[in-house]
């Protein structure tokens, strides 16, 4: 079969088509949302903390992260991290797959050249090239990464040990607006609900179509998809907003807490505001 | 374009959100006043929208793919205040649920995309489709163009947020703290992606988009948005915003009593003066600066003399007063130019959000 526009579509291994790269893309994401919301339910230190002191502890870490000028800080923070994760049964191969990895690729490649461009005093020189590796270069590549994986580590923390509705009542008790924490858990339910509408269409598409497609038919298909979805989308809120009023909504938004805040869950929270408050404190 | 946590300092993050928070009040109050119950539910599916669209990767010319923000067309279909609020909810559960883009930086990134991306977009938008008819393809040109230009605007700003990192927070041994590429590197490595891959997504879903609904969903083009009905509510509704402003504009002179000098903004004068050239030197790691003025600087020196040198009306003999003055109308000129344009919108189309 020399003319493969004949014929199934060959999108064996490594190369997938636009569909199905998308349709994977869907899954994922819904994969994702479902395994948090699985290890959230387990047993586990943060599990058991008070979500609104979880959120502010949590936050407060990051700050500090962002906040502090020491390497050392730094690595004690990382650690840190890695130690709430594991007293939280989150094992660091987890970590690894979902954070480490991808934020060290992402955040290596940027800060890379920098190990050469940062001007300073130079370390040692490349080989054949004669570029030389300067110790402020290295500094503050190793700032950039330490930061991003220690951030996105307790930013991951929040969410796998936090169910997303709990996550939102605890923003609104900080004080968010209750319309837009509303806003906020409404999305979160109907992104599931439009990357199915989304993933249904595509299946459709592709259970109909015997040949790949070239470049311009895929941007084709794919506006056409968005533009129904964003029709649907329209329809969908409409609906919504007909079920909301019919339950008797009336533009009020209220929200029931039943949080309870155990004495150890005060000292953790008094522990995580005590780091960023020492690091700001003392460094000049 | 995301942003992530450690790239920017928590100052910059602080005025980031302080930056987005007065866009956040003006346009939930102009979206509640138009949608009054709708507003939950409409903003939560469209935000949904926004959300899912940013997973669509879309092949380019050239084997390459790239996905969209969205914000062009969100503007369009929605107005400019209700994209805001939708995309800033989406760009919220990317950062927090999804870990696409940082919880300190997510001002930051609210603020470059869901803010000035979508008014640059929406602007541009209104600017070339005039009044044009909903289905002339004259829109669908408007709507690629204004997706480009919103999606580099918002690549700009996010430059010049990481860019101003190495000049403002290094550690004792000089090592830059976050984001480590001074403007020079970083301006020209974003804008590379951006005027290229990720502009040409961004024009490809605006135009395709548009044309698609033209052909299949004309009424969601019904030339419209939540445009200001009256011009003098918009000023009222954004005084938050002018009374900051006038706040700064006035605390302006503290620039008078900071040490040192503005680096790289040295005179000829300066370069000549040994107390100015201490200062210099001290400014740039003890870098001592050239014995001679260059030859480049000085030949270029005079060529143009602003009508405020040094920000000091020359009529006025009190620096403090010619400073504040100089903020005022610098400041009044570009808000000028964003009025203007911002006008046209109101007098060119009129749209509104769908029912």
């Amino acid at each position: 079969m020399a003319d493969q526009r004949y014929g199934i579509c060959g999108c064996g291994r490594g190369r997938r088509g636009a569909l199905d790269s998308l349709v994977l893309g869907l899954v994922n994401a819904e994969a994702y949302a479902l395994d948090a919301e699985a290890t959230a339910t387990r047993p586990g230190f943060l599990q058991s903390v008070d979500p609104r002191i979880k959120v502010l502890a949590l936050v407060a870490l990051i700050v500090a992260t962002t906040a502090t000028r020491s390497l050392v800080v730094l690595a004690a923070l990382f650690v840190a991290a890695v130690a709430l994760a594991l007293i939280s049964r989150i094992g660091p191969g987890r970590l690894a797959r979902q954070v480490w990895v991808g934020v060290l690729i992402f955040s290596g490649i940027i800060v890379l050249p920098a190990i050469f461009l940062v001007p300073g005093t130079p370390i040692v020189h490349l080989p054949v090239v004669g570029w030389a590796i300067t110790l402020q270069g290295l500094r503050s590549a190793a700032f950039v990464v330490g930061r991003a994986e220690t951030a996105a580590t307790l930013a991951l923390l929040i969410v796998l040990t936090t169910p997303w509705p709990h996550v939102l009542k605890a923003l609104a008790s900080l004080g968010v607006p209750a319309a837009a924490v509303a806003v906020l858990g409404m999305t979160y339910r109907y992104v599931f609900v439009l990357i199915e509408a989304a993933r249904h269409m595509m299946e459709a598409r592709r259970s109909r179509i015997v040949a790949p497609l070239d470049g311009r038919e895929r941007r084709r298909m794919l506006m056409t998809a968005i533009g129904m979805l964003l029709a649907k989308t329209f329809a969908l809120g409409s609906d919504v907003h007909a079920a909301m009023i019919a339950r008797g909504y009336r533009g009020e938004v209220r929200l029931l807490h039943d949080f309870h805040t155990r004495p150890p869950d005060w000292v953790f929270l008094a522990i995580a505001l005590a780091v960023p408050a020492l690091i700001l404190g003392l460094q000049p | 374009m995301h942003i992530p946590d450690g790239y920017l300092s928590p100052a910059t993050c602080a005025v980031a959100f302080a930056a987005a928070a007065p866009v956040w009040y003006v346009a939930s109050r102009k979206v509640k006043a138009k949608l009054h119950t709708k507003l939950v539910p409409l903003m939560a599916v469209v935000s949904a929208f926004s959300f899912v669209v940013m997973m669509f990767n879309l092949p380019l010319p050239g084997g390459t793919t790239g996905h969209a923000v969205g914000m062009g067309l969100a503007a369009i279909v929605l107005g400019p205040w209700a994209a805001v609020l939708s995309i800033s909810t989406a760009l919220l559960i990317q950062a927090v649920f999804f870990g696409d883009g940082g919880i300190t930086a997510y001002g930051a990134n609210a603020f470059n995309m869901a803010i000035v991306g979508t008014f640059v977009s929406y602007w541009v938008y209104v600017l070339i489709a005039g009044r044009s008819a909903p289905t002339s393809p004259v829109r669908a040109v408007a709507a690629g163009i204004s997706g480009y230009v919103g999606i580099n605007v918002a690549a700009f700003f996010a430059a010049l947020e990481f860019g101003i990192q190495p000049l403002l927070f290094v550690d004792a041994t000089g090592a830059p703290l976050y984001a480590p590429y001074p403007l020079a590197i970083a301006v020209p490595a974003m804008m590379a992606g951006h005027l290229t891959i990720a502009g040409l997504a961004e024009a490809a879903i605006g135009a395709g988009l548009v044309r698609a609904l033209q052909r299949y969903e004309p009424e969601l083009l019904g030339a419209g948005t939540l445009s200001p009905s009256a011009p003098t509510r918009v000023w009222w509704q954004t005084r938050a915003l002018w009374f900051g402003l006038a706040v700064f504009m006035i605390l302006s002179p503290i620039g008078l009593i900071a040490g040192g000098t503005a680096w790289g903004e040295w005179s000829v004068e300066d370069l000549a003066d040994p107390a100015a050239r201490q200062d210099i030197a001290r400014a740039s790691g003890n870098v001592v600066p050239p014995a001679t003025v260059p030859s480049g600087l000085k030949a270029l020196d005079g060529l143009w003399n602003a009508p405020f040198p040094d920000y000091a009306p020359t009529f006025l003999d009190n620096k403090s007063v010619g400073y504040v003055l100089s903020a005022v109308m610098g400041s009044g000129l570009v808000l000028l130019v964003f009025l203007v344009v911002g006008a046209l919108p109101g007098r060119r189309a009129s749209t509104r959000l769908p029912d």
